[in-house]
């Protein structure tokens, strides 16, 4: 039993009395203690399906199809009282933006204590005493110095790590993590990354970790999950998809950061063409305008996820599997 | 490199206690409102000792001017202005601050409330408060006092009714920028409840323009208790308020100065106190300034 199995997920959003998908099939599944990466673009969806699973979809947003397991039990379509009881204490989420996610004019205390206090019951001094281990944990020194004092008084790296102090204080067994280090520079962002995945991995914590970012989760996660345009493109094990991506969005991605194996002088290679609009139908392959190797077969009908080389993708062309990609930006 | 821990910077934070003292120290003008506000309190507690005379006793020594035996002259009705104003204090000081926190009580939890949850619930306050927007607030204390009758407590209901809608709408426009901001969504995403969501996590953030609203209230507040007295419908004709003895003088200023002078130096120098001691809370209560 996976402690989080999400299963032919789909969003819908309603425009007037019509109704549009955003997010088409997407499966995915986290063991305890291991990490998830999901990467795309912006709008391909991966921030919308982790509000599916908190349900905190906002309004006009709703789960058209598929089913969201936490622990064995179906929860996609609990309701409101029953999902508050889930969040913090099972499922807690860490955000995007460390400035803005905590509350200007409350004690760093008070916010770690505040969920300890009302989800686990502990008293006063015992929330304090936690929220000090917690702290440490993280990585801050003096953190009893630190509970007094406000969020403008900490550095952005520094807050992220006292959000994910803040996620871990109610102990939940899932913690979906929104690019958490979008906003950090780049020293910080690895920091950070190790830190959560070490801290999840240690307290047998599930993380899914959400990102647009395919080469800095190759060392933290075990599992990889790519989406484009509303829909999951090729997913697998780390060490099977980045052995050799199939997809061709997902080789886009790779060739379009610098790498160490390639020649200084190469000109980086970026996807032609933009992401498609959300709200726009492409028929077939969602990739398929902006695909080198695209044929008519492409444009006519949706791949499937295949078995491939160890891990799934969903292309009528996909990669031979033996092509690096030094090789073909070669 | 994960396990670096960072030091901690060199100014740490007082408490937020010991913050209002701090700031306090360097804010003549917080000083100055505080002692005067402490004056007039006290002598509205111990108007029966300090007061001379019953303020209510006429004597035949009509609009005398300013002596011995009369500090600040006395009335056309030959009673003394000083122990009047003494008196006075109670009522009025009591209005201008009970009617103001009915108010904010009253306004802020209906303003929160709209902006908060929206939809139908935010319509329907708000349309009420348009409705009352619609109308000067002195003519809705007007009426509600003349519908139920003066006294005390009804002045003070018809006055803070009269306010509701200005905290209401302030409160309203915080909530609806503040609903946005991601610690509020950090909130629910640790499962707390709306209500706690909202007077946790977001009313905190909206204190500095409700402080101001109600500093600035309270003058009117004790403005608006005087305008009733002027129209006979303040607390009780038997009561001596600074509105109903400036209401009382009216008639006489031109023969005696004193009649409209110092009832109104009292007003002035209590609203004036209220304001500073406002500006400081809003910016002693503003953890983000620096604390000097």
């Amino acid at each position: 039993m996976s402690l989080l199995a999400v299963e032919n997920l789909a969003i819908d959003v309603a425009v007037g009395e019509a109704c549009h998908r955003l997010v088409h099939d997407a499966s995915f599944s986290v063991e305890p203690g291991e990490t998830l990466a999901i990467v795309g673009e912006s709008g391909s969806g991966k921030s919308l399906s982790a509000l599916a699973v908190m349900g905190l979809l906002s309004e006009g947003l709703s789960v058209g199809a598929g089913t969201i397991r936490y622990k064995g039990q179906d929860i996609t379509h609990f309701d409101e009282r029953a999902r508050n009881q889930l969040r913090g204490s099972e499922i807690a989420m860490v955000f995007q933006e460390p400035m803005t996610s905590l509350n200007p004019v409350r004690t760093i205390g008070h916010q770690i204590t505040e969920g300890m206090r009302l989800k686990l019951g502990l008293n006063r001094k015992q929330a304090t005493a936690r929220a000090i281990e917690l702290l440490e944990e993280v990585g801050i020194s003096d953190p009893a110095q630190r509970l007094r004092q406000y969020p403008h008084q900490l550095s952005g790296g520094m807050r992220q790590r006292v959000m994910i102090a803040i996620a871990l204080s109610s102990k939940p067994s899932l913690i979906l993590a929104d690019e958490p280090t979008t906003a950090l520079d780049v020293t910080i962002q690895a920091q950070i990354l190790s830190l959560t995945a070490r801290i999840c991995r240690d307290h047998g914590v599930g993380l899914v970790l959400i990102t647009h970012n395919l080469g800095i989760v190759a060392r933290y996660a075990q599992k990889v999950a790519v989406m484009y345009g509303g829909r999951i493109v090729e997913a697998g094990t780390a060490a099977a998809l980045y052995a050799a991506p199939m997809h061709h969005y997902t080789r886009g991605l790779l060739s379009s950061v610098p790498r160490l194996d390639t020649p200084r002088d190469l000109p980086l290679r970026p996807i032609a063409g933009a992401p498609p609009d959300p709200m726009q139908h492409v028929p077939g392959c969602r990739f398929h305008p902006r695909c080198a190797a695209a044929t008519a077969a492409c444009a006519q009908e949706v791949p499937k996820m295949e078995q491939r080389a160890g891990h799934e993708v969903a292309c009528w062309n996909p990669v031979p599997a033996d092509q690096t990609i030094s090789e073909e930006l070669a | 490199m994960s396990d670096a821990t960072l030091s901690p910077a060199d100014n740490t934070r007082p408490k937020r206690r010991s913050r209002l003292l701090v700031t306090l120290a360097g804010d003549r003008k917080a000083q100055f409102g505080l002692i005067v506000l402490a004056l007039f309190a006290l002598a509205g507690i111990f108007a029966p000792l300090l007061a001379q005379y019953d303020p209510n006793e006429m004597t035949l020594d009509m609009m005398a001017g300013l002596s011995a035996a009369h500090p600040l002259g006395t009335d056309d009705l030959g009673r003394d202005l000083l122990s009047r104003i003494l008196y006075g204090t109670q009522v009025s000081l009591f209005i201008g601050i009970s009617t103001v926190a009915l108010a904010l009580a009253i306004g802020v939890t209906l303003g929160l409330v709209a902006g908060y949850f929206g939809g139908w619930i935010d319509t329907i306050i708000m349309r009420y408060i348009d409705l009352q927007w619609a109308f000067p607030n002195f003519i809705i204390a007007v009426y509600l006092v003349a519908v139920f009758g003066t006294g005390l407590l009804n002045v003070i209901v018809a006055i803070s009714l009269a306010f509701v809608d200005d905290f209401a709408r302030i409160a309203r426009s915080m909530t609806l920028t503040l609903r946005e901001e991601q610690y509020v969504d950090a909130a629910r995403t640790l499962g707390f409840s709306k209500p706690r969501t909202l007077f946790v996590h977001i009313l905190p953030n909206a204190v500095a323009p409700i402080i101001v609203q109600a500093t600035v209230s309270v003058s009117y507040a004790i403005l608006g208790e005087a305008s009733l007295s002027f129209l006979g419908l303040g607390v009780d004709v038997s009561t001596p308020t600074w509105g109903l003895i400036l209401a009382d003088g009216r008639s006489f200023i031109t023969q005696a100065w004193w009649l409209g002078v110092f009832p109104g130096l009292a007003i002035m120098l209590v609203v004036l106190s209220i304001n500073f001691i406002g500006d400081w809370l809003r910016d002693a209560l503003d953890v983000r300034q620096k604390a000097i």
